[in-house]
């Protein structure tokens, strides 16, 4: 019996389907953009424990009314100002004796904060407040601690808090990740993330 | 007659076109990489707020969304035109909160659920009440580690 050789696919329409498919694709893309600012939350408290007692020159009191203007320390402020000012309370180092702060290289006024391992930034919001505004006051107070910790990481081991982190996330990474690590720990117990929320209040 | 015939000189060959599925299909096979479906349909409004102290949520399995905002405007008149909680496909109120996150702690292997972030996808006009509630019932079942999904920008445009 004579063998009939198969007739050829015509592969003409590949394309066209290939692109039906790539259109699809194309159009229901959407590259996300999951990105945002962490924070961990306190754990729930217990009810009979009493709240340490906290001196009043070492809370740095923010707070958002509920028309999103903002107060600091009982006055108002522009947001644009408020990095600054966190940054000069974080940073004053006013303590003396056991409570002195050699890396500080504020003011060193008496009646601000003693020692950045101490100071706390205390955030009170309304419940009517604006969620928006919130977190760019969120950003401002998180911004502050990452320029004091960028600051003293580039003094201590010659690149930012930044950068740090980020070659810990780096697979291709050369050096050794454990010391890394310790390092990264060192630079936050320079400047412990102290940010107290309140309940909103009604 | 000779043998072999001289081709015309001045015509040029047509292109081939053989490899244009090649091409297609690399693009194809790159999108379809990339692409992510969307879990849920959005039922509200969700206008991110902007900031830039922002950090990347890679392991995308370990992440719980949780949405709020106003209802979009075809849901408007069956859900009010207050803010709401939308998990999964539905509305919500808030003391679904935490069936919701013990659902999805239920869903995972257990060496994944210390790991486990809440992301906190908000429109930027919801009132800050329902944000505190919505904490405060995560913190009541120790889902502490959470993620205010924004857009990255300067903190000044959320004014705008």
């Amino acid at each position: 019996m004579a063998r009939r050789a198969a007739p050829e696919v015509n592969a003409g329409s590949m394309a066209d389907i290939a692109f039906l498919l790539l259109i699809f694709f194309l159009v229901t893309t959407t590259i996300e953009t999951d990105t945002g600012i962490s924070r961990k939350l306190p754990p729930p408290q217990e009810e009979d424990v009493i709240p340490p007692v906290l001196k009043q020159k070492n809370i740095f009191v923010v707070e958002l009314n509920k028309n999103n203007d903002l107060l600091v320390e009982e006055s108002p402020m522009e947001l644009k100002d408020l990095r600054e000012a966190a940054i000069k309370f974080l940073d004053n180092g006013g303590g003396a004796g056991s409570e002195a702060c050699k890396y500080c290289q504020g003011s060193r006024d008496p009646s601000s904060s003693d020692n950045p391992t101490k100071a706390v930034i205390s955030l009170n919001n309304n419940r009517e407040t604006n969620y928006a505004t919130y977190i760019a006051v969120q950003n401002e107070l998180v911004a502050a601690y990452t320029t004091l910790r960028n600051r003293e990481a580039q003094r201590i081991y010659g690149k930012t808090f930044e950068q740090m982190e980020k070659d810990f996330d780096d697979v291709n990474f050369s050096g050794s990740k454990t010391k890394l690590k310790e390092d990264i720990k060192k630079i936050q117990a320079l400047f412990p993330e102290k940010l107290s929320e309140a309940e909103p209040k009604k | 007659m000779s043998k072999f015939k001289k081709k015309k000189s001045g015509e040029l060959p047509p292109v081939s076109t053989a490899s244009l599925p090649d091409i297609v299909f690399m693009l194809l096979f790159f999108f379809m990489v990339a692409t992510v479906m969307r879990k849920n349909t959005l039922m509200i409004d969700n206008k991110l707020p902007v900031a830039d102290q922002i950090e990347k949520l890679d392991k995308k399995n370990l992440v719980m969304y949780i949405y709020a905002g106003k209802p979009s405007s075809r849901y408007r008149s069956s859900a009010g035109n207050q803010a709401r909680i939308q998990l999964n496909d539905k509305f919500a109120d808030v003391s679904e909160v935490k069936a919701f996150v013990l659902a999805e702690r239920a869903a995972r292997r257990e060496e994944e659920i210390p790991f486990l972030i809440t992301a906190l996808k908000i429109d930027g006009k919801t009132n800050m009440g329902l944000v505190g509630d919505i904490k405060k019932e995560l913190r009541e079942v120790q889902a502490l580690k959470i993620n205010y999904t924004t857009k990255s920008g300067s903190a000044t445009d959320n004014f705008k």
